[in-house]
Order: structure tokens, then sequence, then C-alpha cells
């Protein structure tokens, strides 16, 4: 077996003072993004403006954390001066990288900052060698954050046919569907999670309660979903809403639960697979949960680096429905 | 506005309120507004993050005290006082939860959603104000409930610390269960 190669541990930020939280709680890099639809997060009243961007990078460098900053939506026709705008500003405010998943938007950092890397968002879902290949020749891609359809023993495969880094996640939202390729939330709120970054915008949630105490999850004009008085309840999208068919007796989740990916007891496999890079997700989430987050991971990896059993934080409480999964990293048949 | 139910999770219950006010409410209001105006004062850019949800007006409930808070977090008009539970005053979002959960909220140890997802936070009225409202006070550095607390001098941080031992022991009562 090779040596082991300490990953880094890549964390999230909706804000500046969660970025902070990131930084003292020991992240190796930071992701965040702007106020705008460049960013798979762009939820309201969350993000960066360019100056909040400055100065959060200086306090990220000054604590020896990179910055990477995600540009990972898909441009839409006659709009892509926006993505290239945030690309030249993130270079000028020195960001270490860019997480992009639009050909156009890789191919304008090629072309006019070569000195800037490029990670390749799970948002492009690129999974197989042939198609990494693709984004390394052509724009020069370091890294590539892997969908979460793959198992433990596909990414160490895949870890020797490419030639880059690849970064996996390891807690927080469990999105099975293929990132990039989803357009539930369109056809409901008529905005696009891939082009206007917000998946189940605020703006078209709603929340009722009945006298019961059961809660309905409203998006747009459908319920998708209802807890009873004693149920934990999930996020207020479709992939994880709770639908009647005739199939199923009762609500049936169609597509995925309200559950999270929590990867803590396979770290030491993945570290042997040779991933480089494990990304918490939870952008959107406040900076106490970041503060935990991080704090519990980075414990853990540098418990396994030094050759001692990783002491695992529970997290339980901190998880969507109060409940986590290994998913695909450890079978395909998870559910 | 229609009526909002109570949770069969949250809820005074059958002993009453679980913490009294200290102050008859038209004594506690100047209080309360020396704070939201100390508050705003120490974090000018909070209010960006609101947008245009600053001029809306949220109802706080703390279902385990007899009163809730009215909160329009305008710099240009700043509003927060107490009010009885009998008529709620329009409000464009109610959140409401026990009182140690949401004074942790304020003291950045808790994380909303999960507290969401426990059912332990109901959010009723604009989601959207709401998820703004949350963002603008997660982004300050020193939490809000410690800046309250030292407004009060040595009384107030004895205070906030023998609440925050009550709500840890109310937390791993929780995790017990």
């Amino acid at each position: 077996m090779n040596a082991m190669v300490k990953p880094e541990l890549i964390c999230p930020a909706g804000t500046p003072a969660a970025l902070r939280s990131a930084v003292d709680a020991g992240a190796d890099a930071v992701y965040c993004g702007y106020q705008n639809a460049t960013n798979a997060r762009n939820f309201v009243g969350l993000n960066f403006t360019p100056e909040e961007m400055e100065n959060s990078i200086r306090y990220a460098h000054e604590g020896g954390t990179k910055v990477l900053i995600t540009l990972n939506t898909f441009p839409p026709a006659g709009k892509v001066e926006l993505w290239k705008e945030m690309v030249d500003l993130s270079a000028r405010l020195g960001a270490d990288a860019c997480i992009v998943a639009d050909i156009a938007v890789a191919a304008y950092i090629r072309d006019n900052h070569p000195d800037m890397r490029i990670h390749l968002s799970v948002q492009a879902a690129a999974s197989s060698p042939e198609a990494i290949e693709y984004y390394v020749r052509e724009f020069g891609v370091k890294r590539v954050v892997l969908p979460r359809i793959m198992t433990v023993s596909e990414i160490r495969d895949l870890l020797k046919e490419i030639p880059c880094e690849v970064e996996t996640f390891i807690f927080g939202n469990h999105g099975l569907m293929v990132e990039g390729r989803c357009s539930l939330t369109t056809y409901v709120t008529g905005q696009s999670t891939n082009m206007d970054g917000a998946c189940s915008p605020a703006a078209c949630v709603k929340y009722e309660r009945a006298d019961d105490g059961s809660m309905s999850t409203i998006l747009g004009d459908y319920m998708i979903d209802r807890f009873g008085p004693e149920e934990t309840a999930g996020y207020p999208t479709i992939c994880k809403g709770r639908y009647k068919c005739d199939a199923r007796d009762g609500g049936y989740y169609a597509f995925e639960e309200p559950v999270s990916l929590n990867a803590s007891n396979m770290l030491p496999d993945l570290i042997t697979a040779g991933v480089h890079a494990f990304k918490i997700e939870g952008r959107q989430r406040s900076k106490a949960y970041v503060k935990k987050v991080v704090a519990a991971f980075r414990e853990a990896v540098d418990s396994i680096m030094a050759g001692q059993e990783p002491k695992l934080a529970d997290l339980i409480a901190l998880t969507e429905g109060q409940k986590q999964t290994e998913g695909a990293l450890k079978t395909k048949k998870w559910r | 506005m229609a009526s909002e139910p109570q949770s069969s999770r949250l809820g005074a219950g059958p002993g009453g309120f679980a913490f009294a006010p200290p102050l008859p409410l038209f004594l506690l209001n100047p209080i309360l507004k020396r704070i939201v105006h100390r508050i705003a004062v120490q974090n000018p850019d909070m209010f960006d993050r609101l947008g245009p949800h600053r001029h809306a007006y949220f109802l706080i409930d703390p279902v385990d005290i007899p009163f809730m808070l009215y909160l329009r977090p305008d710099p240009e008009a700043l509003d927060f006082r107490a009010v009885g539970r009998r008529n709620p005053p329009p409000h464009a979002a109610r959140i409401s939860g026990k009182f140690l959960d949401l004074l942790t909220l304020m003291d950045t140890e808790q994380d909303g959603d999960a507290l969401f997802f426990s059912r332990d936070l109901i959010v009723t009225g604009d989601t959207e104000a709401v998820v703004c409202l949350r963002n603008a006070l997660d982004d300050v550095d020193d939490p809000i409930a410690e800046s309250v607390a030292d407004m009060f001098g040595p009384p107030g941080r004895a205070a906030l610390n023998a609440l925050r031992r009550a709500a840890e022991n109310a937390q791993k009562r929780k995790g017990a269960k």
C-alpha cells in the first residue's frame, strides 16, 4: 500500500462568520460563493459580497486555509458575462480555486486565468475515467468532486485511471439525484437549481400546521410532505418529498428519504483509497453546524493519520430528519 | 389571520409556564428597546442580509413564557417589544420554540435547521423572511446572547451562564430520551 496522503478537509460557509468558524475549527479549505446565480446555493440572505469575499480570503489565508469559490451553475444563453465577471473577481481577490460545472466557464478560466486552479463541481456529474480525462485534457481541471453515487471500491478503481485529484462528500445533504441534471424544482417553482442556483427557494416554501400538531410542507402549489406530530422533518425539496402512489400504502418517499450522509466510519477506507479531499456539505447551515461538524471531522482525520482509532463525534442531531446513512459509498442498495 | 395552533411537542404544559417574566411588560419593553438598539449599533452590516424583509414584523414565540416578542429588524425604524398571547399583532412570520432553544440559537450554540428537523422549532408565515432573519443573526461573530448579557454587567453574565447550564441540561435530557 502507498503511504497515506492526508486528505484536505473542505468546509462550507454561507456567511463570513461561518467562514471564520470553519477556519478556526481547522478547515484546510473553505468553499463559498457570491450573492448571485453563479453559485448553486443562491439563497436569500446567504453568500458573500465582493468586499466580504476579499476580507474573508484574507482571514482564511492568514489562518493557512484556502478559499475555493463556487461558480458551479450553468449560465443560461446570453448571460455568461456574469460568470466571467465572477471568475475575474475571484482571480483578483486571490481565490485558491474556482469550482465550476459549465465548460464555457472552465474554458474562460483556462484562457484568461491560466494560474487559477479549476475544480470540477459535483454539478458536472463526471464519474467515468473518460469524462474526467476529457475535463483534465481540455480545461486543465486539477480536481473532480465526485457525485454521491459511487462506492468506495469504484472510487479506488477510478483513482487508478485518472490524472487529477478526487474530492468526495463525507457529511451533509444526501443528494443522490445526479446533481446538475435534476430539474425537479424547476417544474414546481419555475426557478432552476442548475441555472438560478436555488433548489426550493424559500419564497416558494410554506409550512402549515394543523390542530393535531402535524405539519405540511408546501412547495409552490403542491404539498410535498406531511409530518405527524412526533415525526422528524426534512428539507422542503421534491426529491425528499413523500407521495401517494397506487403501488404503495400511505405516503412513500419515491426518490429519497430525508436523511444525511455521514461517512465517519468510512474515512479510513476513503483515505486508503487515495481520496485527496473530503467535503462537508452545508453552506445553508448555521455557523454552529459548521463549527461542530468541522471540528468533529478535523479530529477524526487527524486521529486516523496519526494511526489512532478515530474519535467520531455524535452528529445525529445535525442530520436531516435526524437520520444518517453511509449511502452509496457503502452499497448501491443503501435504501 | 389564521389561528396559530400549538404543537403537541411545544407548549407551556400542564405545569404552566416554565419561565415567568421577571418584570411586567410595561417595564420590560424599555429594556428590550435598549437591547435591540445596542445590537443594531454593534452589528450594522447584519441588516443587509434581510433585504426587503427588514420591514417585516416577526413574532417570536417562546412557548414556555407567558408573552411573545414582536420584532421589526429595520435599522431605520427598529421595534422590539413584548406582546401578550391573547391577540398577537399582525406579523409576516412566526417563530416558535422553547425559550432555552431560542436562547441557544441566539448564543450560536444551536443550528436552526437541526431544531427544525427535530420539530423543536416551528416556522409559519413567510419562510423567506425567516430564512433571511436567521442568516442575518448568524452572521455576527459575538453571540447576540452574550452581547445582551454584557449590557447588564456581572449579573447579566451570571444569568446567561445559568441559562446556558439549564440549556445544556435540557439538551442532555433530550438526548437521553
